[in-house]
């Protein structure tokens, strides 16, 4: 089973060992992508198409028919006859093993048969109501737009206070630097899950309770964030600096006229970071935030999953939309989340 | 503070990280002329702040003036980290229910006497707190199982993903995309499939067997939170194994191979040992996340059934924050044990990671 592993990469003609390691590559590519391809199919699936078991994988969902005399659209048939006839009617009701059948031309005349004896009509349909009507229902966009603006307005700050500390951090001497650099760094040590009550009466003091600032600021000052910078900004050549200062340029004007657009690249980095873990951030806004008008998408995800009735082609739909930013990030900027999670160490 | 970062990495293991590969791939600068209107925006607020800074210029000096730049991000650190830590322990010495210290009254050990007292050790019914020792007993398990099973499996992947097969980087990426995926998800993703009327169900009675309670079953969901944990980040682990693999020179392997060494001998004469210092990171950093275990299973169970799956950082947040009564005391006694734990595990990191540094030095 591990000999496959065992051999390095400079083989030409494919052996057993590859021909397992593709097995494997495939075998993890199923287990990773198909309950996602899964989400998303059911996502478009219609309510009823929805709590049909067994499910299908296409969004399949019953023809329904507009018959003179019912107010309600009637679920289409097949129906074969005792003649063998088949034909395609809609079903009144059904009472135990028993149909109503009507047919739809004439709908005077009905027909009683057995269930075994008709089948659905099935079309393949996908319900982008779901996505559309999100939009009128539950407030969706307030928490859409709750999620984008804690993820904005935390991105921008933590690029601007983190990038302020590294570049005192990286381009100035003085007493205590060392101390500060290590108390910055320290608090990775200390995960939010360790002061969750006092954190949550600070920001209660603070009057932040309910608000979404209240989840924005605590989290700005990321130790990740400022190593990262530091690390950076220590390239940059002081002579840059020097010159700067030549020309009597002010130390605030240094930092954001010079250093700050040479690191840009550490900066692109930190902030898709920061995306990620505002978008997805659920501890701190679960004790923040905790009227449903500040709830952000990931707080209203949870909260419709733990209702009686799950309206499951809703959540799905929701669901889908809330992974669907993450997703585009990983699309287009895999490498450089991926670099930075290698060198770093962090995720 | 949820940016993800694993708590507990101690500096050592940071510095040892090569920074300089990482700004090497860096992206490369935007275009300037792109961005010319925010670049007003940004300048204009800048600007803001420079009557400001040269009037702190002026009475610090040039050297200090260093505090004002790390002055804001000290301040976060202050407000939002420090002093919840000290207030947690005033939290953990009082009870009663108010939320502010000053009307709590003084309760000395109490709470910790609450969480840990027991009649008998064995049986864990006759504790006080029978919950916080249901949910200290799964997470120890949890741990246990987990972190064994993402090591493996991530070590396994990042093998595979380093031989030479076509697409890597593809590959890398369906490993990878996960661990980018918000806990509640991933939750949702897999409550969605273990349902009764779930896909899982489905092929299950195609085969002929009946529907099996997925996660009402305390065994069955037990075992899913631990797939479903690795399932979501096992990616990540994977990256930094993929990340020591490939800084192990070629020429190891080459010497190796005029050796007519055995694929065997190689793996555990050459590719373990120098890839010990990654496992060791990834070792700590899983036991330390999987100790935190929260979000996914807060979401895919709930804790149940019952409190089968209900760990410690759930004892907590139910303790201090969801039940009718909240015992801020009883959650913040509960927060500093679990911090002793996470102390214990970073201290066996580093000395872990030294015991392999010294070790290296005298081969």
């Amino acid at each position: 089973m591990a000999l496959p592993l065992l051999r390095t990469r400079g083989r030409q003609r494919m052996d057993w060992t590859d021909w397992l390691s593709y097995a494997y590559l495939a075998a993890g590519l199923l287990t990773m992508f198909a309950p996602i391809v899964w989400l998303v199919m059911s996502s478009l699936k219609t309510e009823s198409a929805i709590s049909q078991f067994p499910p299908s994988f296409l969004p399949f969902s019953q023809k329904t028919v507009q018959v003179e005399g019912f107010e309600q659209p009637l679920p289409l048939y097949l129906v074969t006859d005792d003649k063998g006839v088949q034909r395609a009617m809609g079903q009144v009701r059904r009472i135990g093993i028993m149909s109503t059948m009507v047919n739809p031309e004439q709908p005077q005349e009905t027909l009683q048969v057995n269930i075994k004896d008709r089948k659905p009509v099935n079309t393949l349909q996908f319900a982008w109501t779901n996505y559309t009507d999100l939009f009128g229902k539950f407030q969706f966009g307030r928490f859409l737009w709750n999620s984008v603006f804690i993820t904005v307005a935390a991105t921008l700050l933590t690029l601007l206070v983190n990038s302020m500390a590294a570049f005192a951090l990286s381009k100035y001497r003085f007493t205590g630097q060392k101390w500060v650099f290590l108390l910055i760094i320290g608090t990775l040590m200390i995960p939010p899950t360790i002061v969750l009550v006092p954190l949550f009466l600070v920001i209660n003091s603070a009057g932040l309770l309910n608000s979404l600032w209240g989840v924005i600021l605590p989290a700005i000052a990321t130790p990740t964030g400022v190593f990262l910078l530091r690390q950076y900004m220590l390239t940059i050549p002081d002579e840059l600096l020097e010159a700067a200062r030549m020309d009597n340029a002010s130390e605030w004007r240094i930092y954001w006229r010079i250093v700050l657009p040479l690191s840009a690249p550490a900066l692109a980095v930190l902030a898709i970071f920061s995306v990620m873990w505002r978008w997805n951030d659920f501890l701190l806004p679960l004790i923040v935030l905790s009227r449903s008008e500040s709830f952000t998408l990931q707080l209203a995800l949870n909260s419709f999953q733990g209702e009686l009735h799950t309206q499951w082609h809703y959540l799905l739909a929701m669901t889908v939309i809330t992974l669907m930013p993450i997703t585009l990030v990983f699309a287009f900027l895999q490498k450089y989340i991926t670099t930075g999670i290698a060198g770093a160490g962090v995720k | 503070m949820p940016q993800g970062i694993p708590p507990g990495v101690p500096c050592s293991c940071l510095h040892s990280c090569k920074y300089d590969d990482l700004s090497a791939s860096l992206p490369a600068k935007p275009q300037l002329q792109t961005l010319i209107p925010p670049m007003r925006l940004l300048a204009i607020f800048f600007n803001l702040f420079e009557p400001l800074f040269k009037f702190a210029q002026r009475v610090l000096g040039h050297s200090r003036i260093g505090w004002m730049f790390v002055g804001p991000n000290l301040l976060v650190i202050a407000v939002f980290t420090f002093l919840p830590i000290v207030i947690n322990v005033a939290y953990a010495l009082t009870g009663g229910v108010n939320l502010m210290p000053a009307q709590r009254p003084y309760a000395g050990m109490e709470n910790f006497s609450i969480l840990l007292e027991c009649r008998d050790y064995l049986d864990l019914q006759t504790c006080r707190k029978d919950v916080f020792w249901r949910a200290l007993f799964n997470t120890v398990r949890f741990s246990a199982i987990q972190v064994v099973l993402m090591v493996l499996f991530s070590l396994v992947t990042a093998l595979v993903l380093n031989r030479k097969i076509i697409g890597r980087g593809f590959w890398r990426g369906v490993f990878f995309y996960p661990v980018l995926l918000s806990p509640v998800v991933v939750a949702l993703i897999w409550k969605w499939l273990l349902q009764t009327q779930g896909v899982f169900n489905a092929v299950l009675v195609s085969a002929g067997t009946g529907p099996v309670e997925w996660l009402t079953d305390a065994q069955w969901a037990f075992f899913w939170t631990i797939f479903v944990s690795i399932w979501a980040h096992m990616g990540f682990y994977t990256l930094i194994l993929l990340a020591g693999l490939q800084a192990i020179p070629k020429d190891m392997y080459e010497a190796a191979e005029l050796d007519a060494a055995s694929p065997w001998r190689v793996l555990y004469r050459i590719t373990l040992p120098l890839l010990v210092p990654n496992l060791i990171v990834v070792l700590v950093l899983a036991l330390i996340r999987a100790v935190q275990i929260f979000d996914e299973v807060f979401v895919l169970t709930g804790g149940g059934p019952g409190s089968a799956t209900t760990f410690i950082v759930q004892f907590i947040y139910q303790t201090g924050f969801a039940e009718q009564i909240h015992l801020y005391g009883l959650a913040a006694a509960a927060s500093l044990l679990l911090a002793a734990g996470l102390v214990i595990l970073t201290l066996l990191q580093l000395r872990l990671t030294r015991a392999e540094q010294s070790g290296q030095r005298a081969r």
